[in-house]
């Protein structure tokens, strides 16, 4: 049962499940919004896609519109929708969140359509490599190369520059960062694209597994990514990433060892696992600094 | 004193309920006698989505907990309900795996509504407990992911729900009257719970949970009783949704349907049953015209394709801009008092 398809597969479903909770995590410690409305940036992405294939755009240009448009639509939304909430009660941020995921939804099914549309992707993508004797689609591999690649990117902007320390901070205790004289409206900004970013190239993954995008898309990564980063720890990205992968692995396992007629209800296991969690470790896998109180 | 002067007497301590009640009644009549059957229509499905509003109020009014879950319990009792009075040779032709026990099932439909209410209390009492000591964004979480787990359920248990097809046959009973007669019940039993012991209790820890449970509150008891009575509120409601619909899927108790019930929720503002109230009626006279404006649209086949999703976009901006200029709702978390009119209006609560 555990060889090296299973640790391969494993892998990559951690590595795109991680680089989905990461996205989710960078706002929630700034802002504490659970942002509703990240599905539908993945969801843009495969959107941007399509279009962008209709246009006939270049394989690496397109992934770069996708990316670019995740990141685009991340930042509206915050400058439109959360900025003038966000003052108010957090009860407001949730809602709105909620009202821009259902936006963003009825805007494609307004101005696309409420079907399904294939997305036509590079044809590496597709590719199948042996190695050891495993049949893997090399789809797998690239998730995992590039997840490594972006968190690596990602961890040296949060360690060593400026903007990265004052999102750390600011996601520790906002109201002291900005003392320090850290302008919130660019911290804020900041992780909305870079959560964006992450939506974008995780949302290019995302389609290309399914090969179609419908205005639904959104809902089952953001799922998925809500998931992870309430059982890494949502304090800090490195949960998210642990959070990620231990996801992974306890699919793939309940994938294989549910009987099948249960397997219907893996869904079900895995929000029951995060109610759990919540429940009696809230702070997540990775406990880490300074967390909120929540016992009424 | 006579009769009457202590009629008014009590109408001026209750003005809350009195003043929400008298003209729900009024405009009920009104649209039985008058009306068109479409009106007739539109007005009872006001009347049921207020019950289901309220049910969601007296929780997060309350409490000031978000709650994603009462949908869930509205499936509860609209399913219980639904499989109670359905009858078997309908049950059996339906849903092919039902359990032949609940097949054989049938009891009438008023006892079966009650029935469905009291099933997602016990439910609601049965998994809430640990839940009620989550406040904020966990609570609300927590609260998101047993929606999810209920919904899996509903579209699975094919032996019940009759899985993600669509359950069909319930019969028909919710009249206007009788939802009217819900809706009211509803009032009375969420300004009842408001003004209680218990309910100040609860709207003590929304507040201030620490000043609350410093004066010998137990929060998490007195959220409990909350919730277990707006479960007990969102199945009921849930069971006259379903002999008004007749033929349900789980679909109907997800987001979409949660979306639409949080916005009522939230426009008219969910800490008054006044607000509750209020915002019922502006979203479905919204909806309402919307839904004509798009089919209007699609009927008039001026595009070259057909307009879906549209009141769904402008109901959600509608409700950003709520959100935008009053966080607190329409009413602003106050409920409706004859004092009010003779006085200044209060200032309101700000909420920081």
């Amino acid at each position: 049962m555990i060889n090296l398809e299973f640790v391969i597969n494993t892998l990559s479903l951690g590595s795109l499940y991680a680089l989905l909770a990461v996205g989710l995590v960078l706002v929630y410690g700034i802002l504490k919004l659970v942002n509703f409305a990240y599905g539908e940036y993945l969801m843009v992405a495969g959107y941007a896609i399509y279009l962008s294939a209709i246009v006939g755009a270049p394989w690496w240009a397109t992934l770069i519109i996708a990316v670019a448009a995740s990141m685009l639509v991340s930042f509206l939304t915050e400058i439109a929708a959360f900025r003038p909430v966000r003052t108010k009660s957090m009860d407001a941020l949730l809602v709105t969140s909620f009202a821009v995921s259902i936006f963003l939804q009825n805007v494609v099914l307004l101005a696309v359509s409420p079907r399904a549309r294939a997305v036509p992707l590079p044809d590496f993508f597709s590719k199948t490599v042996v190695i050891g004797g495993a049949v893997l689609p090399l789809r797998n591999l690239l998730i995992i190369a590039t997840t490594a690649v972006v968190l690596a990117l990602l961890s040296f902007l949060m360690k060593k520059t400026v903007l990265g320390m004052a999102m750390r901070a600011a996601a520790d205790k906002f109201t002291t960062t900005r003392l320090m004289g850290v302008p919130a409206n660019f911290v804020i900004s900041a992780a909305f694209l870079i959560s964006g970013f992450l939506a974008g190239v995780a949302g290019i993954f995302w389609v290309g597994r399914s090969g179609s995008v419908d205005p639904l898309t959104g809902a089952a990564p953001l799922l998925i990514a809500f998931i992870a980063t309430v059982m890494g720890g949502m304090n800090s990205p490195i949960g998210a990433v642990v959070g990620g992968f231990v996801y992974g692995l306890l699919f793939n396992i309940l994938s294989i060892t549910l009987p099948a007629s249960m397997i219907s209800y893996r869904d079900a296991f895995m929000f029951a696992i995060v109610v759990l969690f919540l429940l009696f470790r809230p702070e997540g896998i990775i406990r880490r600094g300074y967390t909120e109180e929540r016992v009424g | 004193m006579s009769i009457i002067q202590r009629s008014l007497e009590w109408a001026r301590k209750h003005s809350t309920a009195v003043q929400l009640i008298v003209p729900l009644i009024l405009v009920g009549v009104l649209v039985q006698m008058f009306g068109s059957s479409l009106l007739v229509n539109v007005y009872t499905f006001f009347c049921v989505s207020l019950m289901m509003v309220l049910g969601v109020q007296v929780f997060m009014g309350n409490s000031g907990i978000l709650s994603f879950l009462h949908v869930g319990f509205v499936g509860v009792g609209a399913y219980a309900s639904g499989i109670l009075s359905t009858p078997p040779a309908v049950k059996a032709m339906g849903v092919p795996n039902m359990f032949q026990t609940l097949v054989d099932l049938q009891i009438p439909v008023l006892p079966a509504i009650l029935l469905g209410g009291i099933v997602a209390a016990i439910i609601a009492a049965v998994i809430s407990y640990p839940m009620m000591r989550l406040s904020d964004a966990v609570g609300v979480i927590t609260l998101f992911a047993t929606l999810i787990v209920f919904h899996v359920i509903m579209t699975q248990w094919d032996n019940v729900t009759n899985g993600p097809r669509t359950f069909f046959g319930v019969p028909e009973y919710t009249t206007l009257t009788v939802a009217l007669v819900g809706a009211l019940l509803m009032i009375v039993l969420a300004y009842w719970f408001r003004e209680s012991s218990m309910g100040l209790r609860v709207r003590a820890s929304r507040d201030d949970r620490h000043a609350a449970a410093a004066t010998g509150i137990n929060v998490v008891r007195a959220r409990y009783a909350a919730f277990v009575l707006s479960a007990l509120m969102a199945g009921l409601a849930g069971g006259v949704w379903a002999h008004f619909i007749t033929s349900f899927s789980p679909k109907a108790f997800y987001m979409s349907e949660m979306f639409v019930l949080l916005s009522m929720v939230v426009i008219g503002g969910a800490g008054s049953i006044s607000g509750a109230v209020i915002g019922t009626t502006v979203v479905t006279i919204a909806r309402e015209v919307l839904r004509q404006v798009e089919a209007s649209i699609n009927n008039a086949h001026v595009l070259s394709f057909e307009v879906f999703g549209l009141t769904e976009l402008v109901m959600a901006i509608l409700m950003v801009a709520v959100l935008i200029w009053r966080p607190q709702g329409i009413i602003g978390g106050q409920e409706l008092k004859l004092s009010r009119f003779k006085f200044k209006k209060k200032e309101e609560v700000s909420n920081v």
